[in-house]
C-alpha cells in the first residue's frame, strides 16, 4: 500500500539495524510514552530484532491504562442513572472499576455507547433530548482538542444536555515526574508521534535542559520506530541531548496551533491523578470556569471516591516502567486479557496486553 | 455481578471466551467424542454412510450490504460449514425470527436471495419454521440454517500434520469491513464488497485433484487468525505463516489501519485455509487457481512441530510474533 510499505520496507529495516548494531556501543534503556509505540513494537516484533544491548521499555502511554480506577466507577455511577446515556470510546470498555466495568453494566442494561468521535456524543444528544448524554473523555493532548471542540459545539448550538467528564491527561508532565522519581535510568525517551503533533516539539526541550537525556519525537512504522532509535544512539553517541523529530511529516516544532487553541479555551489544567503513578503537578485537564455547566460529575451530583487497586496488581510499577509484565505475579494467571485484573491487560495498547497478545502468555 | 457472571457480546465474537464458554459450559454438558472435535460441523457414521450436518445462526447488522444479505449469508455460512467437513452439502433448514412490524417487502427479498443462494450452492430447502416475536424483542430479523451433506473425504481440523502447507483462497478480511463500510456511525466509506459466496464447489474441486488434504476450515467470525489458533490448537502442533504472503486488498488493509483493527482478524465469508501435505501444495494451489472461489489462492504457512498449540507470524520486517486468539469483540454483529 502507498506511503505505508515504504516505512516496513525489509531492507530499509535491514539496513538500520545494522546502523544500530554498529553504533549502540554500551547497555542503553530508552522509554516510550505512547501506546501505539507499546503496539508498533510488539506487533512488528522489533524488540526481538534489536541487539541486546539496546533495550526499550514501555511507560505511561496508555490513556486507558492511566485513568484512574475512581473515574470508572464515576462513569459507571453515570450510566446506572435512569435517564443518562453515557458514551465512551471502546477501549474503556473492558476497564475494571472497583467491582464492575461499563461493559458489564451495558449488559445489565445501562445505555452505554461506543462513540468513534468525541462528536459523535454531540449527535446522540441531540438525537436524544429528553436523555442526558455524559461522555467519558479521557485520552491525552491528542483527544483533548477534538473533545473541546464538542464543548464548544454544545456551547453553539445550545445543546445543554451534553455534559463532560473530564479525564484528559498531559504527557511532558508524566515524563517529569518519572525522571524525578528516579526509579528507572533512562538513556532516551521515544516520544509520542500524535501527542507530538498537537504539542509540536517544545514542551519536552525541558528533558534534555535539565535532565540531559536526549529525546526523539517517533512515527509508528517500523522504520521510523528504527529510525529514531538510530536517532538517539547518534546523539549518545555525539555526546550530546536534544528534541529531534524524527516523525517530520506529521509534527511541527510549535505543533498545531488551532488544535491547542481549542484545548486552552475550553481547559484548564490541574493537578491530576494517574492510575499507577499519583497526583502528578499539573498534569491533567478540567473544564474551565466558563465551561462547568458542562461538567458532568457536578451536574448529576456524583463525587470522586477512595479506590484500592486490586492486591498483587503491577500495572503502577509497569506504568512507571520499573516491573516488565512477565515480572507481576498475576500475569497470564489470574490476569488475562479475557479476564483483566489490572488496566494495562485491557486496552490493546496496554502493555501487558500487547507483551500477551503478542509474546504469549507465558511467563519468564 | 462481575463480568464473568453473565453473558457478553464478547462471548459471541468467536474468540476466547466464546471459546471457554463452549469448553466448560456446552462440551461439559453434552460430552461426546463427534461434538468434542469442535469442527465446523458434526460429521456422523450410518453403516456406510457418512454424513456432515452442521447448524448456524444469522444476526449480522445491518440486514442487506454490499455484496450480500442476511439470507445470501445463512445459506453460504452452513453450505460452507459442511463442505469444511470434507462433504458435498445436500439439504438445508431454515428458522426465522423476525420482529413484528419488518417489512413484507424485506422479507421477500431476503428469501429471493435464499433461494438464489441455494440454486448457487445446489442445495435445496427441506424444512423449516418462523416465529414472529413483538417489536423490541428482536432486532428486525434472525435467520438459522441447518444442513447436511455427505462426506466425500474426512477431514478435521484435528488433522493437520507437521510439514503440512497452509494455503488461503484468496483475500482475507472483505466481509468483515463491507459489513462495517455500512455502518453509519463510523462513516467509513471504502469500496470492499463482501466475499459472501458459497465454497463446496472449490472443495469438491481439490478433493477430486489429490488425496492429500487433512484440513478445511472457513475464517469466519475473528478471521484467520482464529481459524490458524483452533486448528494449531486441535491438532496440537505449532503453525508459521508469513505476513507479506497473506493476500490483503490495500482498501482493506487501509481500513483496517484506521480503524485499529488486524485484518488477520477481520471476518471473512467465502474464504478457506487448507492444510495439505506438502507433495500435493502445488497442484492444490493450481486447481484452486483455475477456480472461480480460489482464484487468489496463495500458500501463506506451514505446519511446524513447536511451539504447540500456538500460531507464529514472520513479520514484513523480518520479525517474528505470536498471533493470538482474538481475545474481546473486535466488532459485534457481522454474521
Amino acid at each position: 500500500m502507498k506511503f505505508l510499505d515504504e516505512f516496513q520496507d525489509p531492507r530499509l529495516v535491514k539496513g538500520l539495524l545494522q546502523e544500530i548494531g554498529s553504533l549502540a556501543k554500551r547497555r542503553v534503556t530508552f522509554m516510550e510514552v505512547c501506546g501505539t509505540h507499546t503496539m508498533a513494537l510488539n506487533k512488528f516484533g522489533i524488540r526481538a530484532m534489536l541487539p541486546n544491548r539496546v533495550d526499550i521499555i514501555s511507560g505511561p502511554g496508555c490513556p486507558v491504562c492511566v485513568t484512574p480506577m475512581n473515574v470508572i466507577d464515576a462513569a459507571i455511577e453515570a450510566a446506572d442513572i435512569e435517564n443518562v446515556i453515557l458514551a465512551t470510546f471502546g477501549d474503556m470498555m473492558r476497564v475494571p472499576g472497583s467491582s464492575s466495568s461499563l461493559e458489564a453494566e451495558k449488559a445489565l442494561r445501562s445505555d452505554i455507547r461506543v462513540v468513534y468521535s468525541a462528536m459523535d456524543s454531540l449527535g446522540i444528544a441531540e438525537g436524544n433530548p429528553d436523555r442526558e448524554v455524559v461522555l467519558l473523555g479521557v485520552g491525552f493532548e491528542t483527544t483533548a482538542p477534538s473533545i473541546a471542540c464538542t464543548v464548544l459545539g454544545a456551547a453553539r448550538k445550545g445543546i445543554d444536555n451534553f455534559k463532560l467528564i473530564t479525564a484528559n491527561k498531559l504527557i511532558p508532565p508524566a515524563m517529569k515526574a518519572l525522571l524525578d522519581a528516579g526509579e528507572v535510568k533512562l538513556d532516551g525517551f521515544i516520544c509520542p508521534g500524535h501527542v507530538s503533533t498537537i504539542i509540536g516539539s517544545e514542551p519536552y526541550e525541558f528533558i534534555p535542559r535539565e535532565y540531559g537525556i536526549p529525546c526523539v519525537i517517533s512515527g509508528f512504522e517500523p522504520v521510523d520506530m528504527l529510525q529514531s532509535i538510530l536517532i538517539l544512539l547518534r546523539q549518545i553517541d555525539e555526546g550530546r541531548s536534544g528534541v529531534e523529530i524524527q516523525y517530520s511529516r506529521s509534527v511541527k516544532p510549535d505543533g498545531n496551533q488551532i488544535a491547542k487553541r481549542f484545548t486552552s479555551e475550553v481547559f484548564k489544567i490541574v493537578d491530576s491523578d494517574w492510575r499507577g503513578l499519583g497526583k502528578i503537578k499539573a498534569s491533567g485537564l478540567a473544564l474551565s470556569e466558563r465551561f462547568q455547566e458542562y461538567d458532568a460529575l457536578k451536574h448529576l451530583g456524583i463525587g470522586l471516591r477512595e479506590s484500592a487497586e486490586p492486591p498483587g496488581c503491577l500495572c503502577g510499577e509497569i506504568l512507571r516502567g520499573v516491573r516488565s509484565p512477565p515480572e507481576c505475579g498475576l500475569y497470564g494467571l489470574r490476569c488475562t486479557p479475557e479476564r483483566p485484573v489490572g488496566p494495562c491487560m485491557v486496552s490493546s495498547e496496554g502493555t501487558c496486553a500487547a507483551y500477551y497478545r503478542y509474546s504469549g502468555g507465558a511467563r519468564e | 455481578m462481575t463480568p464473568v457472571d453473565m453473558i457478553l457480546l464478547a462471548h459471541g465474537a468467536g474468540g476466547k471466551l466464546t471459546r471457554r464458554l463452549i469448553e466448560e459450559d456446552i462440551l461439559t454438558r453434552f460430552e461426546n467424542p463427534v461434538l468434542r472435535r469442535l469442527d465446523d460441523g458434526a460429521t456422523l457414521t450410518f453403516g456406510n454412510l457418512k454424513l456432515a450436518y452442521s447448524t448456524d445462526s444469522f444476526v449480522v447488522d445491518p440486514i442487506f450490504f454490499r455484496g450480500g444479505d442476511i439470507g445470501k449469508l445463512a445459506i453460504n455460512g452452513t453450505v460452507n460449514d459442511i463442505a469444511m467437513c470434507g462433504a458435498v452439502p445436500m439439504y438445508l433448514t431454515t428458522s426465522l425470527i423476525i420482529e413484528e412490524g419488518f417489512k413484507l417487502e424485506d422479507l421477500r427479498r431476503i428469501l429471493n436471495s435464499m433461494r438464489d443462494a441455494a440454486d448457487e450452492a445446489n442445495v435445496e430447502v427441506v424444512a423449516g419454521d418462523t416465529k414472529v416475536v413483538s417489536a423490541g424483542s428482536a432486532d428486525k430479523i434472525f435467520v438459522n440454517t441447518s444442513g447436511i451433506g455427505i462426506v466425500e473425504r474426512e477431514v478435521s481440523g484435528s488433522n493437520a500434520k507437521v510439514g503440512d502447507k497452509v494455503i488461503i483462497s484468496g483475500f482475507i478480511g472483505d466481509h468483515g469491513i463491507a459489513i462495517l463500510s455500512e455502518r453509519e456511525e463510523l462513516d467509513l466509506k471504502v469500496p470492499v464488497t463482501s466475499d459472501c459466496s458459497p465454497l463446496n464447489g472449490l472443495v469438491s474441486s481439490i478433493l477430486d485433484a489429490t488425496d492429500g488434504i487433512h484440513v478445511l476450515r472457513d475464517p469466519t467470525r475473528g478471521g484467520l487468525a482464529t481459524a490458524l489458533n483452533e486448528i494449531a490448537l486441535q491438532s496440537n502442533v505449532g503453525i508459521r505463516i508469513y505476513e507479506e504472503m497473506i493476500p490483503i486488498r490495500d482498501a482493506v488493509r487501509g481500513a483496517c489501519e484506521m480503524l485499529g483493527l488486524d485484518p488477520l482478524y477481520v471476518a471473512n465469508e467465502g474464504k478457506m485455509v487448507t492444510f495439505v501435505s506438502p507433495d500435493d501444495a502445488p497442484q492444490v494451489l493450481e486447481v484452486m487457481r483455475e477456480h472461480r472461489s480460489g482464484s487468489d489462492a496463495r500458500l501463506i504457512g506451514e505446519v511446524i512441530a513447536e511451539p504447540r498449540g500456538t500460531v507464529l507470524m514472520r513479520t514484513r520486517i523480518g520479525g517474528e510474533r505470536i498471533v493470538d486468539m482474538l481475545t474481546g469483540e473486535q466488532l459485534p454483529r457481522i454474521c
